[in-house]
């Protein structure tokens, strides 16, 4: 009845979803017995059931908003492409959740001064200077520079690049930073 | 110009608990200093301008997405307060911040509904997010400098053993203050948080 498509779900949580199945018809079938066979003795047991089945809500609740907070930390660390190492441990589920998501700061960031809008996902630290020593670290292949010119990024040549077009690469874990 | 970078550098919001309006102004700066680039021509002034530039967007990203991170932590609160603010008072979010704390409330409720929710009991289906998430706490401590004296400011107290009492602040000094004695100070930019 409620647990049809408790199947989908993962093993703890429909673990926890059986046992308040359980733990509700027990108070149902107690609760009627107190109101008509008068047995007002059953109400501690049903009180503490109940109080059991808001517990198991609030640890699943606090579990489930857990993840998905780490969900919103990969759109701002990782980037708006979910790398597919982690979309295989993620329910569907919470996959529409992380587009909604990145969706919806995508609208908000066009929204912000100007006709392009303005990224915030970059810019995370303090710049200390204009251009950065990078070394690859896997190959890339060719990366535009401001100028036109391209840069071919093969795995540990080393570059010096504009900060700002290697902020990105550099969270992806593509380029290294280099200090000396 | 660098005196109002500092302003908002010293990340004010970052102190606070709750969400304060700013002006855009940063973000027409951000274009000015843009045209101001392709305008000139050598290369030093080309770099200077462009390491300005660059202080500006960190500086303003920075700000934003502090605001972005209050709303995601309290965004039931927030939006409460929003549905029940009056007409003539000034809203604490941007329309486009509003929206988007609209969309992350409904995006997490169908999220939740969808997961466990349904699955639970009948009389347990609903969860009240306003009780759940828990509010900003606007007791606490804050460092902040005064920039236009201020006299008799009531300060309640915390516990029962002590009574109110009356503090002056001066300009120019310096406090440790619990948020809520102060906020409609911060609002109206008599002190500045830091």
């Amino acid at each position: 009845m409620f647990c049809d498509r408790a199947m989908e779900l993962e093993d703890g949580l429909r673990q926890v979803l059986e046992e308040m199945k359980a733990l509700y018809e027990q108070n149902q079938s107690d609760v009627n017995e107190a109101k008509s066979g008068g047995r007002s003795d059953l109400i501690p047991t049903i009180k503490f059931r109940h109080c059991s089945l808001l517990r198991n809500r609030r640890c699943i609740i606090a579990y489930l908003y857990d993840r998905l907070l780490r969900i919103r930390a990969i759109r701002w660390e990782y980037g708006s492409v979910l790398p597919n190492v982690l979309r295989f441990h993620m329910s569907s589920e919470e996959i529409e959740w992380f587009n909604h998501y990145k969706k919806s700061l995508a609208t908000y960031m066009r929204s912000l001064g100007g006709d392009e809008g303005l990224d915030i996902t970059q810019d995370t630290k303090p710049p200390k200077s204009l251009y950065i020593e990078v070394r690859c670290l896997k190959d890339y292949g060719e990366f535009e520079v401001d100028d036109g010119t391209s840069v071919l990024l093969k795995k540990n040549s080393q570059h010096f690049l504009p900060r700002w077009k290697c902020e990105q690469l550099i969270r992806q874990g593509v380029l290294e930073h280099v200090l000396w | 110009m660098t005196e109002e970078l500092d302003l908002m550098g010293q990340d004010s919001d970052g102190g606070s608990e709750e969400v304060v309006l700013t002006p855009a102004e940063l973000i027409e700066r951000l274009e000015q200093e843009d045209n101001l680039r392709r305008a000139k021509k050598g290369d030093l002034k080309v770099g200077i301008h462009r390491m300005e530039l660059e202080r500006i967007r960190y500086v303003l990203s920075s700000y934003l997405r502090c605001r972005l991170v209050k709303i995601e932590k309290f965004f039931p609160h927030i939006l409460e307060k929003e549905k029940t603010r009056h007409e003539g008072e000034p809203s604490s979010l941007s329309p486009e911040e509003l929206a988007f704390a609209k969309e992350y409330m409904a995006n997490t409720e169908t999220y939740l509904k969808n997961v466990a929710l349904k699955h639970m009991p009948p009389n347990l289906q609903k969860v009240d997010l306003l009780r759940a998430v828990p509010k900003p706490d606007l007791d606490s401590y804050v460092f902040l400098r005064v920039k236009e004296r201020q006299e008799n400011i009531l300060v309640e107290p915390e516990t029962d053993e002590q009574r109110d009492y009356v503090i002056d602040l001066e300009e120019g000094s310096q406090h440790l203050i619990r948020y809520k004695i102060i906020a409609p100070l911060v609002a109206s930019g008599a002190v500045q948080l830091i």
